[in-house]
């Protein structure tokens, strides 16, 4: 038996269904006990729970579930695996017809109030961590500083940063105990029965649990057993707040920055155009809100990572948005979309201060530890000047979000690309019926436009890679990073028509190049950065003698990185673009246009 | 982990009682971590919680170490209290434990009169306080307890034999090397009608530190528990024997503090 799953659920849509299942799960169990309800402890009181995680679901991702409860004497939080048992109070895991829960020893949660990731039990059934917290807001977002010290910032800080804990959705639930005794009027196990409700939207199924007493396994199993052959009565397969998020319209780990567009080989190369495209604008509108409060620094990257594949994508296949007869169904012609390219253009430049500062910022601890001839604190000034430089900055791109231009630009683009995609359909549909064929599609289909745009984004970094020489110019090799860039978005937006193995092996060689090359390129620009801010710090008076020079060793810190990077360069081309790359990108191609 | 033992020589003095409710003091009202191991193969304090009086390949089993003294463990209807059952083999507990010193089966290794302390250590993870509710005798296993107990709380009839019975149990205790429980003693069963019950309890108390100022009266809903199945506090709470017991676990807890 597993240990301390969290039961049941009622099937059926509405209350009175769900009061019916109820009722008969309590008939069904006088049959084998006497069954009391129980009038003190958590009986009857209304509980409200709510569960944190990052917007892009890292802990999910990690398969953890941390929730927050308030109190009489303060809140609690609470993280646990999503696949591994939780307590009676946290019905938060998938359950068996006969799954219970059962009483964790004292001594394990004794063990687990105080662990800690280097002596925490790595069996699963150890990661349930349950700490008190004071001044935990369930409506507000938290950053990982706002995590009390102890076992769950020590397991899940490093992880969640640089992003904040989001409030995904809160659960009121009232639960009713049932006490169910055996022939001497013991209590040999209980029934939980919990009635969520997300206020002011919903109630949710109820759910039902068997909770063991410690020494009585054998009728806290016999009791699951009779739960689980009531009519009405289901297994519980997912966590409470899988079951809440449905009800809003959401589910657990539905935001991924990844473009990962349903295209298939055969569709038409119109209709995958768009639905890439499109793909990317939800990225962009779901990034929008958290930028503009400025709830954390991924959002606004995220963003601009949509932005330029957008821009990245209208330079490799934009010119299918404008072909006849697309064009005259859809309207678009080349001028719009350049028209549109420029607008993102601007978007991507609207945004690129503030992410400069914010790459700046993020990486400053890690800087500052690597000085050897000044002090950490030598650099203070330069923090509170790129803080303050960042505020202002941040102001300008906020009313750029907000501005009718961004806005119209988005809704615009949003018109066209669902035109575009509704018109390839209805025209595809209006194939099949004169035809009576289905599943095939006139002029260039997803696959061969894939293949042919691919090769050539890879035929460009192959002859500019093979170009470059010790002695060539820096631009050279920012130039050849930007067709990476491009090459690296044509594999990823056509991902889903390409064999997994071979795709994989062509991206990690080109991940490695790219790695190389942002190095390169990035600590060169970083000391311009640096350059910049240290003679407008100069200016305003805010550069002590200590940070200028703090900021000359960093600086010549990024250049020392940067001439690593460069020393590097050429196995690193050799790995992705010789004979043997060329090969694999060839038969990955081959496998794609298939 | 404090572990509190109810002994007497005699029996019939409220042994019993008193460890079934000072454990559940102890455990939903002081709010402890407390499990209560009925030692006594007549199983009365098991009764009381509804739990049957049976462990798993009995006391041998606990004794050898082939049961983990965990395993044993029930939960009873309260939070925070679990009980380690009675099992009719205790009755044979002294043979087991005694075996060590023969070299035989019972208890391998250690000194017989310090086995149970070894059984208990493990049990400090997990819980605050242990009460030993002891069978009536002058046996191995009470050495037993009064090696393991940090506390040895006493009931005593109002009798002058009574009192002879608790300096007697005194030093044998300071006869001890290392570990001594304290040992506390309380007037059980008092009748107050009764001159020699008043005269005795008062001059005590007040002349003797290990006599409580609490005393528990000869009160029907004492007896009661037996019908109940329950602790004292949890049928009757306001009544005058849940305020002498309440009493008493505060002045043992004062007297550890």
């Amino acid at each position: 038996m597993t240990p301390g799953l969290a039961g049941f659920v009622a099937a059926g849509d509405d209350a009175a269904t769900w009061d019916d299942v109820t009722v008969g799960v309590l008939a069904a169990l006088e049959q084998g006990f006497t069954v009391v309800p129980e009038h003190s402890g958590a009986a009857g009181a209304a509980r409200r729970r709510t569960w944190f995680d990052t917007f892009d679901w890292r802990l999910y991702r990690a398969d953890l579930i941390l929730s927050y409860e308030s109190g009489h004497r303060g809140g609690e939080l609470r993280l646990s695996n999503l696949s591994t048992p939780s307590s009676p109070s946290s019905p938060s895991s998938p359950a068996s017809p006969t799954s219970l829960t059962r009483p964790i020893s004292r001594a394990r949660l004794t063990s687990l109030r105080n662990a800690t990731p280097a002596t925490a039990p790595a069996a699963p059934a150890a990661t349930e961590i349950v700490q008190p917290v004071t001044g935990w807001q369930a409506s507000r977002p938290h950053g990982p500083q706002d995590l009390p010290d102890g076992a769950i910032a020590a397991r899940v800080a490093r992880l969640l940063a640089p992003r904040v804990l989001l409030p995904m959705v809160t659960v009121a639930t009232v639960t009713a105990v049932t006490k169910l005794l055996n022939e001497d009027g013991k209590i040999v196990a209980r029934l939980r029965v919990e009635r969520p409700v997300i206020t002011g939207v919903a109630a949710l199924p109820p759910r039902l649990t068997i909770t063991e007493v410690r020494g009585y396994p054998g009728q806290a199993r016999r009791a699951a057993r009779i739960v689980s052959l009531v009519a009405g009565v289901l297994p519980a397969t997912e966590p409470l707040f899988a079951d809440a998020l449905r009800v809003l319209g959401r589910r657990p780990g539905d935001y991924s920055n990844k473009v990962d567009a349903k295209i298939t080989a055969g569709m038409p190369a119109t209709e995958a155009v768009a639905a890439i495209l499109l793909r990317l604008l939800d990225t962009i509108e779901a990034n929008v809100p958290g930028t503009i409060r400025d709830l954390d620094t991924e959002f606004l990257h995220d963003l601009r990572v949509s932005v330029r594949r957008t821009r990245s994508a209208l330079k490799l296949f934009g010119d299918v948005l404008t072909r006849p007869p697309a064009a005259k169904k859809n309207g678009l012609t080349e001028d719009d979309v350049a028209r549109f390219a420029a607008e993102f253009k601007w978007v991507g430049d609207l945004t690129t201060p503030t992410r400069d500062l914010d790459v700046h910022l993020l990486d400053f601890e890690e800087t500052a530890q690597t000085l050897r001839a000044a002090k950490p604190d030598d650099l203070e000034p330069f923090r509170a000047y790129l803080k303050q430089r960042r505020t202002k900055e941040y102001r300008a791109l906020a009313r750029g979000l907000r501005s009718p231009r961004f806005v119209s630009l988005l809704q615009n683009w949003r018109a066209a690309l669902t035109k575009i995609q509704d018109n390839s359909k209805s025209a595809k549909a209006g194939t099949t019926a004169r035809s009576g064929q289905s599943g095939r599609t006139a002029g260039e289909t997803a696959g061969t436009l894939a293949a042919e745009r691919t090769r050539r984004a890879f035929a460009k970094v192959a002859k500019r890679g093979v170009a470059i020489t010790p002695a060539s110019p820096h631009d050279s090799l920012h130039d050849l990073r930007k067709r990476c860039k491009e090459l690296r978005y044509a594999l990823e937006f056509f991902a889903p028509l390409y064999d997994p193995v071979a795709y994989g092996k062509v991206l990690s060689d080109l991940k490695r190049l790219q790695d190389c090359l942002g190095e390169f390129q990035d600590t060169e620009v970083q000391i311009g950065e640096i350059r910049g801010l240290a003679t407008s710090m100069l200016a305003a008076g805010e550069a002590p003698a200590v940070t200028l020079l703090a900021m000359g060793e960093v600086t010549a810190g990024l250049a020392a990185r940067q001439q690593l990077a460069r020393a590097d360069f050429e196995r690193r081309f050799a790995a992705f673009a010789d004979v043997d790359g060329q090969r694999r990108m060839s038969v990955l191609l081959r496998g794609g246009a298939a | 982990m404090r572990i509190y033992a109810t002994y007497n020589i005699k029996g019939g003095v409220g042994k019993t009682t008193t460890a079934v409710n000072l454990a559940y003091l102890a455990a939903t009202e002081t709010g402890l971590r407390t499990v209560l191991w009925d030692l006594d193969p007549q199983g009365a304090a098991s009764f009381m919680f509804r739990v049957k009086p049976r462990v798993k390949g009995g006391g041998r089993a606990l004794i050898r170490g082939t049961r983990a003294l965990d395993d044993a463990i029930k939960g009873t209807d309260f939070d925070n209290l679990d009980l380690i059952p009675a099992d009719f083999t205790y009755r044979n507990m002294d043979l087991l434990l005694d075996s060590a010193r023969n070299g035989g089966s019972g208890a391998p290794g250690g000194k017989p009169a310090r086995k149970l302390s070894k059984l208990l250590a493990p049990l400090a993870a997990e819980y605050d306080a242990v009460f030993l509710d002891c069978p009536p005798s002058i046996s191995l296993v009470s050495e037993n307890v009064l090696h393991a107990a940090d506390v040895i709380v006493v009931p005593l009839i109002p009798t002058t034999l009574s009192v002879r019975t608790l300096d007697q149990l005194t030093e044998f205790v300071s006869g001890f090397n290392g570990h001594r429980p304290d040992v506390v003693a309380f007037f059980s069963m008092v009748d107050r009608r009764k001159t020699l019950h008043r005269d005795i309890t008062e001059n005590l108390s007040s002349e003797r530190k290990d006599v409580a100022a609490t005393v528990i009266p000869a009160l029907s809903l004492v007896e009661k528990m037996s019908v109940e199945r329950a602790p004292v506090t949890v049928f009757a709470p306001r009544s005058s024997a849940a305020r002498a017991y309440r009493a008493l676990w505060s002045e043992i807890r004062a007297r550890g503090d």
